[in-house]
């Protein structure tokens, strides 16, 4: 059997049936995860651990007992503590650290039965848009353009979007500051899906940005990231900003399709230089969504433009404050100094990477006396304005349609400038700043044969509304390309 | 307004990253960018906008007063770099 062939859906079925076992499915996995090494999609591989795992589900399953993803190999994004498992966060500073607890988010997933392969390559401390911030290496997309030159799989959850479009997992977790689900599903033509804000526990995640900060699926169809992200969600007391909601069935009314739902198009993501391909992709998911009987409306979010801005403002504040606990002395990195702010200021200096350097710099100033209202209470504020455009405007849709990105992926290396590198998330980030839920899935091919995904957002806690667009515009879309294997036998 | 070497040098000793004297000038030029880039929102009227604080609205939850977890240095030191009798241990601090 090979791993490529089944879905989430499919292999739950398989297995209930008894047509093969968990051990059976998760070596499988193995065989594509050692196949799929060329990707550098893993920072720590747990084979052994997987195997233990597919045999307690299958021990469970025999008992009558086992929970939505029992026997399910998932990959898991190295930001979630992992008990006794290495947790680097792709940052040279937490060299060695192998937590003594079990995230919220993955300990619901092990309850559910699902079957770990191992830790997926990120941008260092899940900053960055193309996972080439890594202190572990830049990811390769499974997908490739003309010339077989090796592309970005997006970032920051860059290893676990190319393990589920290399087809070696069925499903990944992932999180989202400012579109770090979203946009590497779109460039590796998978989906992504980011729920509301608190609807997913923090705790055990290493933090990047508090209010932003959220945890996600990834699969290959929407209906496998609702199971995903049904097993991941939930209330947990051990973190403040959870919400007390219960979780639906996610697959439940899935398939109810979009007729009578009223859709908005923002106009303000009608950005200038927009590529004519993006464009031409967003005209088609609207024909789709109007075909299947919904309403069309023409809305205006009008701070769009300062999305970006205010972002690049709240998010390095947070980290900076976030960051400040690597210091040396209870995990990870020490660099021995002359004295103990020696000490702190060595360690630091060697154990972060470029860009997160910058954005400890940025929060610090941004955040240093003097300069908080003039920057930070600014943009709260501005962010206070984002969240009302999209409450205004929901008060005349159900959900917005956009582009999840503004380009496929580009080559590894073709982006130096860090402003450049924040346009990526320019139609991720507004969502993030106001907490909505938002997925993207494929939605069809560049010119160049690189997949494009499109946005659903949602309203807040209505996550089965987006799986519901999403899932009658996959009908729609039809997505059935891959990429060419072309890492196997390297 | 434009963030010059000596300016960046305090930041650097606020965030407490060690930066060498020839890492200051491309650092003050990588954070004007950045600054630039973020004034756009000088062009946002916000008087009488509240902050957010949060993005869902909620009242921060209480827990009973209670101890409901520790009494394991072990674990909590169990990724020290260094640590003595279940300690983290650190460069002399008092002379």
């Amino acid at each position: 059997m090979r791993i490529e062939d089944f879905t989430i859906a499919s292999a739950r079925d398989g297995l209930a049936k008894g047509d093969f076992t968990a051990r059976e499915l998760t070596a499988a996995a193995l065989d594509g995860m050692a196949a799929a090494k060329p990707l550098n999609a893993m920072i720590t591989e747990t084979p052994d651990h997987a195997l233990k795992m597919a045999d307690a589900a299958d021990i469970s399953r025999k008992a009558g007992q086992g929970g939505a993803l029992n026997g399910i190999p998932l990959v898991i994004k190295d930001l979630f503590a992992t008990e006794g498992v290495l947790t680097t966060a792709a940052s040279h500073i937490l060299d060695g650290f192998k937590p003594t607890y079990e995230s919220t988010v993955t300990r619901n997933l092990w309850d559910a039965g699902a079957v770990m392969l191992g830790k997926t390559n990120l941008d260092e401390f899940a900053m960055g848009s193309s996972n080439e911030t890594s202190y572990y290496g830049p990811v390769k997309n499974p997908w490739r353009g003309k010339g077989d030159v090796d592309l970005v799989p997006g970032g920051s959850s860059g290893g676990s979007a190319a393990s589920v479009a290399a087809g070696f997992a069925l499903g990944a977790t992932g999180t989202d500051t400012g579109g770090s689900i979203r946009q590497p599903a779109s460039v590796t033509g998978i989906v992504g899906v980011k729920p509301t804000y608190g609807r997913c526990s923090r705790w055990g995640t290493v933090a990047f940005a508090s209010s932003l900060d959220q945890a996600g699926a990834f699969a290959r169809t929407v209906r496998d990231s609702a199971i995903v992200l049904g097993a991941m969600a939930g209330f947990d007391p051990k973190d403040s900003t959870s919400v007390e909601v219960p979780v639906p069935d996610y697959e439940k009314g899935i398939d109810a399709g979009v007729k009578g739902l009223r859709i908005g198009i923002p106009r303000e993501y009608r950005v200038d230089n927009m590529p004519a391909e993006i464009e031409k992709l967003w005209s088609q998911g609207i024909a789709w969504l109007k075909d299947g009987g919904a309403e069309i409306v023409d809305i205006s979010l009008p701070h769009t433009k300062y999305a970006l801005p205010t972002y690049y403002i709240v998010a390095p504040a947070e980290c900076s404050s976030n960051l400040a606990r690597y210091d040396g002395v209870r995990y990870g990195l020490r660099v021995p100094g002359k004295d103990l702010t020696d000490m702190y200021e060595s360690t630091r200096a060697a154990g972060f990477g470029a860009e997160v350097k910058r954005r400890i710099m940025i929060g610090t100033y941004v955040l240093s006396a003097g300069y908080y209202d003039a920057y930070y209470l600014k943009a709260q504020k501005v962010r206070t304005l984002i969240l009302r455009d999209f409450e205004a405007a929901f008060g005349k849709v159900d959900a917005i349609l956009t582009p999840t990105a503004p380009s496929a992926a580009f080559p590894i290396g073709a982006t130096s400038d860090p402003v450049e590198m924040y346009m990526n998330d320019v139609f991720t980030v507004p969502t993030s700043l106001a907490g909505l839920p938002g997925l993207s899935l494929p939605g069809g091919l560049s010119a160049d044969g690189l997949p494009l995904g499109l946005q659903v957002i949602g309203k807040a806690f209505d996550e089965p509304t987006l799986f519901r667009v999403a899932e009658a515009m996959e009908r729609a879309a039809a997505f059935t390309a891959r990429p060419t294997r072309w890492w196997e036998g390297r | 307004m434009s963030l010059d070497n000596a300016t960046v040098a305090k930041i650097a000793r606020l965030a407490r990253l060690k930066m060498t004297e020839p890492e200051l000038a491309p650092m003050a030029g990588q954070l004007n960018n950045i600054l630039d880039f973020v004034a756009q929102l000088n062009e946002v009227n916000v008087d009488g906008v509240e902050p957010m604080t949060s993005v869902v609205a909620m009242k921060l939850r209480r827990r009973a007063d209670v101890v409901s977890d520790g009494g394991d240095p072990a674990k909590v030191t169990a990724n020290a770099p260094q640590g003595e009798s279940g300690y983290f241990t650190v460069p002399k601090v008092i002379e």
